[in-house]
């Protein structure tokens, strides 16, 4: 019914608003691990208990809303395209693991795309919610009502020692994986941020780059989530990774500072020639077009650059990968061909822009 | 730039290999890269799996002798319910099962105290259909936790508070218990 709307729209409704602190937090997301206690996990689980649980969901949950979460929709893995699978994992709708699962498994998307519970990937249930900006605390409480939802009508796997039980030991306990998507481009240029990394694992927290290798963050973008999910209460976790979220910001806006004092004109011809390169360039590859989003990103929120709203840039930063492009071109694309489509598509972006002034 | 094993395609996978301190760079196109098993897509791909099951062969290792008879002992462990021995879980790193926790219990301690910091025990939510009573159980537990700090800190009107609703939260508890029998 709707799929075309998930496939077609690059960014989820939820991302055109913006939350608090969203100049360098992108999101905020709160993930769940349930399971059934009647069903062996999908980890050793054949076909037939898989399939229990997928209709069980289907049954009780497809077409049904929960406060803002309107129609939620089920999409079987089985069902889709290899690009539509693609789309959806580039939308952070869906995780590439729940694609290697294939058959049996399937995702209940909210009208709003903000709520995506995740049926036979590793656990049974993965129920995951979206927030724009840095709002933890909502993001968690809504996750909670959520999940009280759902348990209404399943019966978990629960252990009053151990917690809710999770096929991973890693994710035993809470369950729970709540993490903050960031764009530190000051704290990455001075690097401060490799500095500050160990510090930050010391908390049980992990900071990851997102589209890069390792600890490079290709378009300075990192997530900072929770290691430990047994032990400590959500609140608690939430609290630790709040509190350090916070101070990242801070040290953040200070970096930014720093370099607009000591060397704004540099930053300033960095900024310029990024926004050179999206507007003009005919082959980029999606390294590149990431390192130029974040510089375009940064003098936006430095104020260099006036006309460009900032939602645009999440926009371009999923549209621009492989899955989106294809998607797009309606055919399949090889590397060179999809550098030559990435760039017409970032140049006809902006030009929108100009002409909506 | 082209790829250097099959010299047709573009190189699109740059990877830079550090092996005995030695640095070689590989540049390859997508299809070479993955049939030399360099491209994962998964999120964790420097496989949380080998690194856990690593953790769990650790355990009693310093002395051989003890080593060998404990986990001959263990590999008999095998869970009733979905028939996934404890030599396969430390391989795989992965229970099978609800039950596979109860069945492997008394070695669980130490795998998850190194995998969450020392803790063994969980402190948070208690889902609120199944947890049946614990819930209340855990609430009258923190507001224990609550009334003694505040008689330490000399807070007494606040603790009196705290401890009707204290016994409040243990009339509800028997009630529900007087309830069922």
């Amino acid at each position: 019914m709707s799929l075309e709307k998930f496939m077609n729209e690059a960014i989820s409704p939820w991302m055109r608003h913006d939350g608090p602190d969203s100049d360098i937090v992108l999101s905020s997301r709160i993930r769940l691990a349930r399971n059934f206690s009647s069903e062996p996990f999908p980890t050793v689980a054949g076909g037939e208990p898989l399939q229990n649980v997928l209709s069980y969901m289907e049954e009780n949950f497809t077409g049904q809303s929960f406060r803002d979460y309107e129609a939620f929709q089920l999409v079987k893995m089985d069902e889709l395209e290899p690009i539509e699978k693609r789309v959806l994992v580039e939308k952070h709708l869906i995780s590439p693991h729940l694609v290697e699962k294939g058959e049996h498994s399937a995702t209940l998307i909210s009208e709003n795309e903000q709520v995506s519970i995740m049926v036979n990937e590793e656990d049974h249930i993965r129920i995951q919610l979206y927030f724009p900006g840095f709002q933890l605390d909502r993001a968690l409480e809504q996750t909670s009502q959520l999940d009280d939802w759902l348990e209404e009508k399943v019966d978990y796997a629960f252990d009053e020692q151990r917690g809710y039980l999770t096929a991973c030991p890693t994710n035993v306990g809470t369950g729970m994986r709540a993490s903050v998507m960031m764009h530190l481009p000051a704290l990455a240029m001075t690097q401060q941020i490799n500095r500050m990394t160990p510090a930050i694992n010391q908390l049980g927290l992990v900071v990851r780059g997102i589209y890069g290798e390792g600890s490079e963050a290709v378009g300075n973008l990192f997530q900072i989530s929770n290691q430990i999910t047994l032990g400590k209460s959500e609140e608690d976790i939430v609290e630790d990774l709040h509190s350090v979220v916070r101070q990242l910001i801070e040290q953040e806006r200070k970096a930014r500072q720093t370099l607009m004092s000591r060397s704004a004109v540099q930053l300033e011809d960095r900024i310029y020639r990024s926004y050179g390169v999206l507007r003009h360039s005919r082959i980029i590859t999606s390294k590149e077009a990431a390192e130029c989003l974040s510089d375009l990103r940064l003098g936006i929120d430095l104020g260099f650059i006036k006309d460009i709203p900032r939602t645009i840039l999440n926009e371009l930063m999923i549209l621009t990968q492989p899955g989106f492009l294809q998607r797009y071109a309606g055919e399949s694309l090889d590397a060179n061909e999809r550098d030559v489509k990435r760039a017409t598509l970032i140049r006809e972006r902006i030009h929108l822009e100009d002409e909506d002034l | 730039m082209q790829c250097q094993r099959c010299q047709q395609r573009p190189a699109t996978v740059h990877l830079t290999q550090v092996v005995n301190g030695e640095k070689n760079e590989v540049h390859l196109c997508e299809q070479c890269a993955k049939e030399q098993g360099y491209m994962n897509y998964e999120e964790e791909s420097f496989s949380l799996n080998d690194l856990l099951s690593g953790l769990f062969h650790m355990e009693g290792s310093n002395n051989s002798q003890v080593f060998k008879e404990s986990k001959q002992a263990k590999s008999g462990l095998q869970c009733p319910t979905c028939g996934l021995t404890y030599q396969e879980f430390t391989r795989v790193g992965k229970f099978g099962c609800a039950t596979c926790y109860e069945t492997f219990d008394e070695r669980l301690d130490p795998i998850l105290r190194r995998v969450h910091s020392g803790n063994t025990r969980h402190h948070g939510k208690v889902p609120k259909r199944i947890g049946g009573d614990l819930g209340v159980r855990k609430d009258i537990e923190k507001h224990r936790e609550k009334l003694h700090q505040l008689i330490q800190d000399e807070e007494f009107e606040e603790a009196a508070n705290i401890r009707d609703e204290i016994k409040k939260l243990e009339e509800e508890l028997n009630r529900g218990k007087g309830g069922e029998s």
